[in-house]
């Protein structure tokens, strides 16, 4: 039976469906330990499925006594396969857990209905507890005769057959799409509009929105290929690469400082830049993830290729007198092992490091066996203040001339910069497993392995990082091109096929639309691993270009938005929320790449957290003149004191490896958007580009609306504008608004001889426009 | 109509459209579901939904597991590790056999940070300032701590802490997340989340932060100490600061009036109104009642931080640094007006004591800048009736060495980090008043009695709010975690 199949025949469970991936899809869930409401009214499937219906429950609510850590295993009994789940138990091996096709003989059965608390399982003391709902489907389960399954995520993706394609799909995206929109009764929706479709795709694309010429250009373009030549132009946009390296700056946790205690500064950037070139020479992913795994162990290794592995020294290194080094350094080299696990392959690697882990098959010897991939490098566990971290590469004007001159090397003119890269140590060092996950306390030695639930390593691949890359893109490696397809998928629709981007373990959220994503994995691998082509495609289809409008029925039906019957409307990220507002004036400095700089904060949050350390992040010295408006992209990263206003909007702290934001809505997020100065400075400047021109006021507030918003607004809503503009001239002749004191927030000129009070009605306004939820969606 | 009024009523107005009749087209459950751990919308008395403007009005609890006997809780974190030889712990051997090499078999196998691992010798050294008996428990308190020594009755020092870590930024995350590494909520964040806030109009989770005079460039802070780690970012602490802007862009641009923002205001909710009707995004409430919350800060926050209406005789009782804003009296009774206003949760950090060099000084002025309104917090909220259901907690992230660090001199020495015991002292909320709990060896090295581990310092603490803590707990990335990792036991010796 088809796996989706599986997932449609709960159709009659839809409510249920929706909670249980919300939750999940919300990168973490309630407390309590069950899972929400008793539904014992819902109807059960006619065929329990052991992917979709039971693992899940086993393995949240019974893995972590009976499943694959050895180590915890309670009474002998473990449930994650189905030989030890059959297995007899007891001094007389006369009962077993799970005897298939019999309930009665289960005695699994038996004890999650046990009455008395000092049987049953869940135990009251693991503060679990299973649902009605949950205990039915087990026995029907075990009824029907307990089949166990291989984790769907760990057998490599297969070739699968296309459905039908309708009068609607523009590709096979929307073949697959549309078939499960009729299993749950739903409609696609319509297409958005023109001007609702570009905004969308410029900002999923580049980060930015669309001029009004682009638009306007777009509206009257009525040939087939019209969508089709706005996503060419954007892919081949300098910022769609900045855009693309901005998502990648969580997955590394780039920083700007090594983040811990006195936090002082290091060279990175020049690895951004690399990161940014990448995605400009569209790299496939597959060299782009190769070089930075292994950049310095390709055979006659290019100096591009070394600065790409500086990708695994971008985690945290502390400089705190008096910690013990080997401690530190084993961090490091966890830091690498579980950025791997995450970016990668989708899996929780540190959950294997005190012991087995709990839900997946990865015990706390392969755990280690990955570890010592990644041990290997001529490093230090404390590092002093003021010194780059070996090993490093030392850049100069002479290489940025020849093969690396993608590195704004403008401002660092005559200097030579050190640049923090990865190296093998000639006699690799020796690998333990630590025992309980400490540094000191090695157990057995371990050599450079990959765990065997997912692929054998290879014998002929070198045992080290270059081998650990080419088994990553080995054609039966279940998980990366899966992950990595996930990951543009959540770029393009707000959420992946799978809600758990950075999870496809046992724990994880199953996904969606199983044979999609494994058609546009196939599709990803077997076509040179091309990102910008596969944006493109997704781009296309006919799904990404449905409207988001809600309707009661698909909010009833569908409130998350799994099955894609419109598409989602999604706050834009912190970058985005910025840079936006810095187009929209005009002030946006489009340099590429260079060292990071430091636009407007608050005063005094560097200096008031600052220790003895001094340096240069002991205080912020704010920068100058094009400095102020780079995209924030290039806003200096301070881990131990981000940028707020960048974190208010969740952004990710850079502490570790992070491949899916939090999207919240915060009164917080509310002061920003009002009271930042960077965000009124934006409002005036855009303002005054108006004041003293040929339109009327009405005009320019329209002219306004549509920059910020990418559509004209309804009379109603000009009427609204009209009307503030008018108090604030009001307020103005009453003094109640000062224009003197509002223009002079940020650095800016205000131009000499402009009509000032104009200025400063139409900045209001324009501030007003900068605030509004759909300035600030893309939808 | 009043101001007030008006908001409500728009507010009522906008979610009473946007849910009216949807719960019975079965969003409720979806709805009432909660992101991040944040409940977004809530019933009101009549039965309908409404958005959520709040820090988090109800926490994520139906109801507490036991019941509370503190509603809230002020932490006065000294950061650095003030040392427990010259506060609390009173060693008059060491002061017999100062200089004397610190016996190995007391050290058994203790591991030294790197700043005192290669030193030759570990000369002991006690205390240079004296120590009496106070209150009914004779607890030894020094004389650098005169105004905490008269309200031993109020207080149960605990001398028997200790923890894992022995460097700073580990042992302090350590403490205020349940883990050395960082990336955990913080205390205030889980608090926010199980059990929400008791004032819609301020975070459920503040934060105030004061430099020491005892290490002034001492070591630093850093703002994940007070982050909401995976859980939803409403439960971050928020940090209330003696600057322009007490809140981070809480201010309104220059040149603008409340009447002027209030007109804005009403502008965007009006126009993100209009915009709901037509693409039906309950998100767009969310963000309408978000901004509504917002406002209500920019009246609620200063109104709060504004002290100057408060009586002399209290300046007398906090200390004329209570006048100055930003040092640690004006953040105590910054500290007693929130907890006054409902606020859950209320951190504060005083920097500099992390006393490696030049102790006996650097002591003295540290001890002097915290001790009379440490005592006056706890005075205060006692005569007005607040003490009995506000947990007060002062210490630091650990200890300090009973041997000198650098060389020790007649009148000078300094002491390194030490985990292995430390004193830190409770006050209020259902802790049993004038107790002293626990006992280190006569080196004051190790712990003969009553040990209490970071866990279990948090798992008592949330105990007295009525959380078992082992119940408190959210799934991420596929494993429930908890403020008390997987360890924890509830010290109940020391509960009222």
């Amino acid at each position: 039976m088809r796996r989706t199949e599986r997932l449609r025949t709960m159709g009659g469970i839809g409510l249920l469906c929706g909670l249980v991936a919300f939750m999940a899809c919300n990168q973490g869930q309630k407390a309590s330990g069950n899972s929400g409401s008793d539904l014992t009214e819902v109807r059960l499937p006619e065929k329990v499925d052991f992917t979709f219906d039971i693992k899940p429950i086993l393995s949240d609510r019974c893995f972590a006594c009976h499943g694959p850590d050895q180590n915890a295993i309670e009474g002998g009994l473990s449930l994650h396969t189905a030989e030890t789940a059959y297995a007899a138990l007891g001094e007389l091996k006369d009962h077993a857990a799970i005897v298939p096709g019999d309930t009665q003989k289960s005695s699994l059965v038996a004890r999650i209905n046990a009455t008395d608390a000092t049987l049953r399982m869940p135990p009251p003391e693991s503060n679990l507890s299973l649902t009605d709902y949950e205990k039915r489907l087990l026995e029907k389960w075990i009824e029907q005769g307990a089949e166990y399954k291989p984790h769907w995520a760990f057998v490599a993706p297969e070739p699968q057959e296309v459905p039908t394609k309708t009068d609607w799909a523009q590709n096979e995206i929307d073949a697959f799409v549309f078939e499960t929109l009729q299993e749950k009764g739903l409609q696609p929706s319509d297409a958005a509009s023109k001007e609702k479709l570009i905004r969308r795709v410029s900002f999923d694309l580049t980060g930015l929105p669309p001029s009004p010429k682009d638009i306007a250009a777009f509206v009257k373009d009525q040939s087939a290929k019209a969508f089709e030549k706005v996503v060419d132009r954007l892919l081949a946009s300098q910022d769609y690469a900045e855009h693309m390296a901005a998502e990648w700056m969580d997955i590394a946790r780039y920083a700007d400082t090594h983040g811990y205690q006195d936090d002082f500064e290091r060279t990175m950037w020049p690895w951004r830049d690399w990161v940014i070139h990448a995605f400009n020479e569209n790299l496939s992913y597959k060299d782009f993830v190769t070089q930075q795994l292994a950049g310095d162990l390709i055979p006659n290794a290019s100096l591009d290729q070394i600065l790409a592995t500086g990708f695994n020294r971008n985690h945290k290194i502390t400089g705190e007198g008096g910690v013990i080094p080997e401690e530190y350094r084993v961090e490091y080299v966890e830091d690498r092992t579980n950025t791997f696990g995450t970016a990668f392959l989708g899996l929780t690697m540190e959950c294997a490091r005190c012991h087995d882990h709990k839900y997946d098959p990865i015990s706390q010897k392969e755990h280690f066996e990955l570890f010592s991939f990644f041990n290997n490098v001529p490093e230090a566990g404390l590092v002093p203040s003021g010194v780059i971290p070996v090993p490093v590469i030392n850049l100069s004007q002479k290489e940025v001339d020849g093969v690396l001159d993608f590195v704004n090397f403008t401002k660092s003119e005559g200097k030579t910069l050190p640049i923090m890269v990865m190296e093998e140590m000639e006699k690799p060092r020796q690998a333990y497993i630590l025992n309980r996950g400490l540094y000191d306390q090695h157990g057995d030695a371990v050599a450079p392995n990959t765990p065997k639930a997912l692929l054998d390593f290879p014998a002929e691949f070198p045992k080290n990082r270059l081998g650990l890359a080419q088994w990553l893109f080995h054609s039966k490696n279940p998980l990366t091109a899966r992950v990595a397809v996930n990951r543009l998928w959540q770029r393009m629709f707000g959420q992946g096929l799978v809600a758990s981007s950075y999870d496809f373990g046992n724990q994880g959220a199953l996904p969606t639309h199983p044979e999609l994503l494994d058609y546009l994995a196939l599709k990803f691998q077997n076509e040179g691993w091309d990102m910008k082509a596969l944006l493109k495609y997704m781009a296309l289809s006919a799904t990404y270009q449905q409207t988001t409008k809600l309707s009661d029925e698909l909010l009833e039906k569908d409130p998350e938005n799994l099955w894609l019957a419109r598409a989602s409307r999604l706050r834009l990220p912190a970058e985005t929320i910025r840079d936006q507002a810095l187009l929209l004036s005009g002030l946006l400095h489009k340099e590429v790449g260079g060292p990071s700089v430091k636009p407007y904060q608050p005063e005094g949050i560097w200096e008031e957290t600052t220790g003895g350390g001094g340096g240069t992040t002991a205080s912020y010295v704010l920068g100058t003149g094009n400095e102020l408006y780079r995209k924030s992209l290039y806003t200096f990263w301070k881990r131990t004191v981000p940028p707020p206003s960048m974190m208010t909007f969740d952004a990710s702290s850079r502490d570790i490896c992070s491949v899916k934001r939090q999207e919240t809505n915060t009164p917080l997020q509310a002061l920003i958007l009002l009271n930042d100065p960077q965000l009124i400075e934006a409002a005036r400047v855009m303002a005054q580009s108006y004041v003293g021109g040929p339109s009327d006021v009405g005009n320019q507030i329209s002219s306004i609306f549509e920059k910020a918003t990418s559509r004209k607004p309804q009379p109603e809503e000009l009427q609204q504008l009209e009307a503030f503009y008018a108090d604030a001239l009001q307020q103005i002749e009453a003094q109640e608004l000062l224009p003197e004191a509002y223009l002079s927030i940020g650095m800016a000129q205000v131009p000499d001889g402009i009509d000032k009070k104009q200025l400063t009605a139409l900045a209001v306004t324009v501030q007003t426009i900068l605030n509004l939820d759909e300035t600030i969606s893309r939808g | 109509m009043g101001e007030k009024k008006i908001i409500k009523d728009r507010a009522l107005n906008l979610n009473r459209r946007a849910f009216l009749g949807k719960t019975a087209l079965g969003i409720g459950g979806a709805a009432l579901a909660t992101t991040l751990g944040y409940r977004f919308f809530s019933k009101d008395a009549s039965g309908e939904l409404v958005a959520q403007s709040g820090f988090g009005t109800k926490g994520e609890l139906d109801a507490l597991h036991l019941p509370a006997k503190a509603k809230r809780v002020i932490y006065l974190f000294q950061s650095g590790g003030p040392s427990q030889y010259e506060l609390f712990d009173y060693k008059p051997l060491l002061n017999q056999r100062r200089g004397e090499d610190l016996p190995e078999s007391v050290r058994d196998g203790q591991r030294l940070t790197g700043m005192t691992s290669n030193q030759e010798s570990f000369p002991m050294v006690g205390s240079m300032f004296d120590f009496k008996q106070y209150g009914k428990s004779g607890a030894w308190i020094s004389d650098l701590l005169p105004y905490t020594a008269k309200m031993a009755d109020d207080i149960c020092i605990v001398k028997s802490m200790y923890t894992e870590a022995i460097n700073h930024d580990p042992a302090i995350t350590f403490f205020q997340t349940g883990s050395q590494q960082p990336g955990r909520p913080s205390i205030g964040s889980w608090l926010s989340y199980g059990i929400g806030s008791e004032n819609d109009n301020l975070p459920a989770f503040t934060v105030l932060l004061s430099r020491g005079t005892g290490r002034p460039a001492g070591q630093p802070l850093y703002t994940r100490l007070w982050g909401n780690g995976f859980l939803h970012s409403l439960h971050q602490g928020v940090q209330f600061r003696a600057a322009k802007d007490p809140v981070l862009y809480l201010n309104d641009p220059n040149g603008m009036s409340k009447a002027g923002k209030r007109e804005m205001l009403d502008r965007i909710a009006a126009l993100n109104d209009k915009h709901y009707q037509d693409f039906g995004d309950p998100e767009i409430q969310s963000r309408i009642a978000q901004y509504e919350m917002a406002y209500r800060m920019q009246t609620s926050v200063p109104e709060v931080m504004d002290i100057s209406g408060e009586p002399d005789y209290i300046y007398k009782m906090y200390g004329s640094e209570a006048r100055k804003p930003g040092t640690y009296a004006a953040n105590c009774l910054l500290a007693r007006r929130l907890a006054e206003q409902g606020v859950r949760f209320i951190q504060l950090y005083h920097m500099g004591w992390d006393q490696h060099f030049n102790l006996p000084a650097a002591i003295e002025k540290q001890a002097k800048d915290v001790d009379q309104a440490s005592a006056a917090l706890v005075a205060d909220l006692k005569q007005r009736g607040l003490l009995e259901d506000t947990l007060i907690i002062w210490g630091g992230e650990f200890g300090r060495t009973n041997y000198s660090q650098g060389i020790l001199t007649d009148t000078d020495y300094g002491r390194d980090h030490h985990p292995r015991s430390f004193s830190m002292w409770m006050a209020g909320g259902g802790i049993k008043p004038g107790m002293v709990y626990g006992e280190t060896d006569d080196f004051g090295y190790n712990i003969t009695e009553n040990p209490v581990h970071v866990h279990d310092f948090q798992a008592t603490m949330l105990h007295l709010l009525g959380i078992n803590h082992e119940k408190l707990t959210y799934k991420y990335q596929g494993r429930r975690f908890r403020l008390t990792d997987v360890h924890g036991k509830l010290v109940k010796d020391i509960l009222a």
